[in-house]
């Protein structure tokens, strides 16, 4: 999912050899934080920092509101796109100028505690009588670290479903309803692969259960992949089948210390994946590396796509494309499985106005900011009214969330997003390893070793 | 005295980092912490990296079929727009690719080669050949990366080839055809040996840029699919700037640097860059 140096002067050769080195020598020294003292009056100018230019009026609207009861503080609202965030946040952490309050993610909180870039929040909130227990169910423990002390607030959460295409079911004669009860083995694929191989359409008309189907040549693909093999999380490529299989990615979540990608349910889920590529129901890695699956979703060249809740609006904004919505299917366990991925808010430990920037996340987390979030139809708020405000908006403008992706939520089938130390090497040991048994030069069981090459970071 | 502020620029700017980066290349160092002093062991590393050694082995392919290509190209235009045209409007048109960011240009491409829904790909189609993953390709991938920097800076490269046909004066030109010889003979005697010192020039400062190639691989294929086109820019800025291990990114940085001096100092000196067949 997660996914910048230019310029070549013409200048003297040591000069431009040097840029090489200078790209990685700008870091420069920790600024020592300035010491904020809790409890105190909040007043002053605060900056809060969000990736998704969606959500930007919304939190706008929850700044207004916190200005009416705060009218001594002011909170200025900055949006940067995912890549460029995390660069600017860390170069911020580095050169003092990091935002008071930033939204921060899962893949990335552990190594800022472990810098101590993050300010834990439990002496304000106890001050302050803030409870952590009014979110969705195992939301607000994400944001406890090792050492026990939280760091973030819950603000919203994904789940993953499928988006279709309204046209191609028709076409293909397949009635909507019949997505909502597939079921998915990662032997022979179940109703689920059947469906995706029926959907699948080749340039002469030949479907991909039909015998002659040509899959050198395919229009449409049951199954759109989105971007690359997922690396070691597959959020939005596989983790909804891995989850049903009863394996988990690491021993324990949060802050496991050993990873299971030698597990033969993984390796067994990888191989199916393969396997749809071979038969020519869903792109190869190759087709799509760089992409995002969305993108030919809209341009009609997928039946189904696998995707999470943070994609609604853009997936049903296509024009010429009926987009609908069904859950992912039921698994060997006997039910379905979505991973559960939860943003928070966090005051940075450098802050110099942390009187503040606590009292705006607190404002963050409550009642009164998520409803209004969740009234602007965008994400799933982490407090269930926010959630069930949000279903609703969803629900006016005819997308039906309660039974696709909320559904994992009402039946308790999500498990939580992966959170270890190491994150990023483990990331770029896997991300290579899993493509190379997508593309076929590799087998799934590979992926042993490389299990054990992520664990050793954790025993080094 | 004049010199001030651009001595200023060059020290603060290229030398002091450049220093500091052969410090942190001897040291531990995640961007947060302090560095912790090593020695050679990220060096010892690296020369046991194998991930290292595929970037270097894709880089040295990357800037292969760029030079090669691009230079080819540019000599061509060059001479074509001295013998040809004396049009600014069209040599400035050969500019334009050169203007578009590297970020921009990569964007395009990648959209126009795109497996599914890119327009060449459409075509391919067409004229009945198969589809090609342009981006994602193992065979593929490095050409079509060197291909789309190739687009953008040929016309660059040409201007400069240009500016060097410019000091070649015309009599020596006048003298050749009254003496009979051919336009493609002229070239190969004259120009290409009088161009030598500027095609120089111009070797050192492109092969030095197409080592470092970054944007290109940053915003299409990030390094894949597998490691393909994990450029070795690339893969110091993901041990740097998404691991946070800068002690063993500067060490990489370092080794690069060593590579690109070392082969800079090669070209001039067999390209014998100092001297002119004019003379």
């Amino acid at each position: 999912m997660s996914r910048s140096t230019r310029t070549k002067a013409g200048a003297a050769v040591a000069a431009f050899a040097a840029l090489t080195l200078s790209l990685t020598a700008c870091a420069g020294e920790t600024t020592p934080s300035a010491s904020g003292s809790a409890g105190g009056q909040a007043a002053g100018e605060i900056s809060y920092w969000l990736w998704d230019s969606n959500q930007k009026p919304v939190y706008q609207q929850c700044a207004d509101a916190f200005a009416a009861a705060n009218p001594s503080v002011k909170v200025n609202i900055t949006q940067y796109s995912w890549d460029d965030y995390w660069t600017n946040v860390t170069n911020g952490f580095v050169a003092g100028t990091a935002p008071d309050v930033f939204t921060n993610h899962l893949s990335k909180y552990p190594e800022f505690v472990t810098q101590g870039q993050l300010e834990p929040l439990d002496e304000y909130l106890a001050a302050d009588g803030v409870k952590t227990d009014v979110y969705q169910k195992g939301l607000a423990d994400l944001w406890v670290a090792q050492d026990g002390k939280r760091y973030g607030l819950p603000k919203d959460f994904d789940t993953v479903a499928i988006f279709y295409n309204k046209a191609v079911l028709k076409d293909a004669g397949v009635a909507e309803a019949d997505l909502q009860k597939l079921t998915w083995n990662p032997t022979d694929g179940g109703t689920y692969e059947k469906m995706i191989a029926h959907l699948t359409l080749d340039a002469n008309g030949k479907r991909g259960d039909e015998a002659g189907f040509d899959k050198s040549r395919v229009k449409v693909y049951g199954l759109g992949l989105d971007g690359g093999s997922g690396g070691g999380n597959g959020q939005t490529q596989w983790s909804m089948y891995s989850g049903t299989t009863g394996w988990t990615v690491t021993d324990k979540n949060p802050w496991g210390t050993a990873y299971n990608y030698d597990k033969p349910e993984f390796q067994g889920t990888i191989a199916w994946m393969r396997s749809l590529i071979e038969k020519g129901y869903m792109p190869s890695l190759e087709s799509v590396t760089g992409q995002s699956s969305a993108d030919i979703f809209g341009a009609g060249k997928y039946a189904m796509i696998t995707n999470g809740s943070w994609m609604i609006n853009q997936m049903f904004s296509y024009k010429g494309v009926e987009t609908g919505l069904a859950p992912t299917p039921i698994g060997p366990s006997g039910k379905r499985s979505s991973m559960y991925n939860g943003l928070a808010d966090s005051v940075w430990v450098g802050s110099k106005n942390k009187a503040a920037a606590v009292k705006w996340v607190e404002f963050l987390g409550s009642a009164a900011c998520q409803d209004l979030v969740g009234k602007s139809g965008v994400v799933f708020p982490a407090i269930p009214s926010g959630t069930d405000a949000a279903s609703a908006a969803f629900a006016a403008k005819g997308i039906d969330v309660a039974s696709s992706f909320l559904v994992h939520v009402t039946d308790g089938t999500t498990f939580l997003f992966p959170i270890t130390d190491n994150a990023s090497q483990v990331t770029n040991l896997m991300t290579p390893a899993v493509d190379a048994v997508f593309t076929g030069k590799a087998r799934a069981d590979s992926l042993t070793a490389v299990n054990e090459q992520v664990n050793a970071l954790f025993t080094g | 005295m004049f010199i001030a502020p651009a001595l200023l620029g060059f020290v603060v700017f290229y030398l002091y980092p450049t220093i500091r980066g052969f410090y942190f290349s001897m040291t531990q160092y995640n961007i947060l912490g302090t560095p912790k002093w090593i020695g050679f062991d990220n060096f010892a590393r690296i020369g046991k990296d194998p991930l290292f050694w595929n970037a270097l082995w894709v880089t040295i392919e990357y800037v292969a079929l760029n030079i090669g290509f691009q230079t080819v190209i540019a000599l061509v235009l060059a001479v074509l727009m001295q013998r040809l045209t004396k049009s600014t409007v069209l040599r400035g048109a050969l500019l334009l690719p050169w203007l578009i960011s590297n970020v921009i240009a990569a964007m395009v491409w990648f959209w126009l080669l795109d497996y599914q829904i890119g327009l060449v790909n459409q075509f391919l189609e067409w004229t009945g050949l198969s589809r090609i993953a342009f981006f994602g390709d193992e065979f593929w991938a490095i050409p079509t990366v060197a291909f789309v920097n190739v687009w953008r800076h040929m016309g660059y490269t040409a201007l400069l080839v240009f500016a060097g046909l410019q000091t070649i004066p015309r009599y020596v030109y006048e003298a050749a055809s009254i003496d009979g010889s051919s336009e493609w003979s002229s070239f190969w005697r004259m120009t290409l040996p009088l161009l030598r010192p500027v095609l120089a020039m111009i070797l050192v400062i492109t092969v030095t840029g197409s080592f470092q190639v970054f944007d290109t691989v940053a915003v299409t294929t990030r390094g894949g699919p597998v490691n393909v086109t994990r450029v070795i820019q690339y893969y110091i800025y993901q041990k740097g700037f998404a691991e946070g291990q800068f002690g063993y990114a500067s060490a990489l940085s370092v080794v690069l640097f060593l590579i690109l001096a070392v082969m800079a100092a090669l070209q001039l000196r067999l390209l014998r860059a100092g001297e002119s067949d004019l003379a």
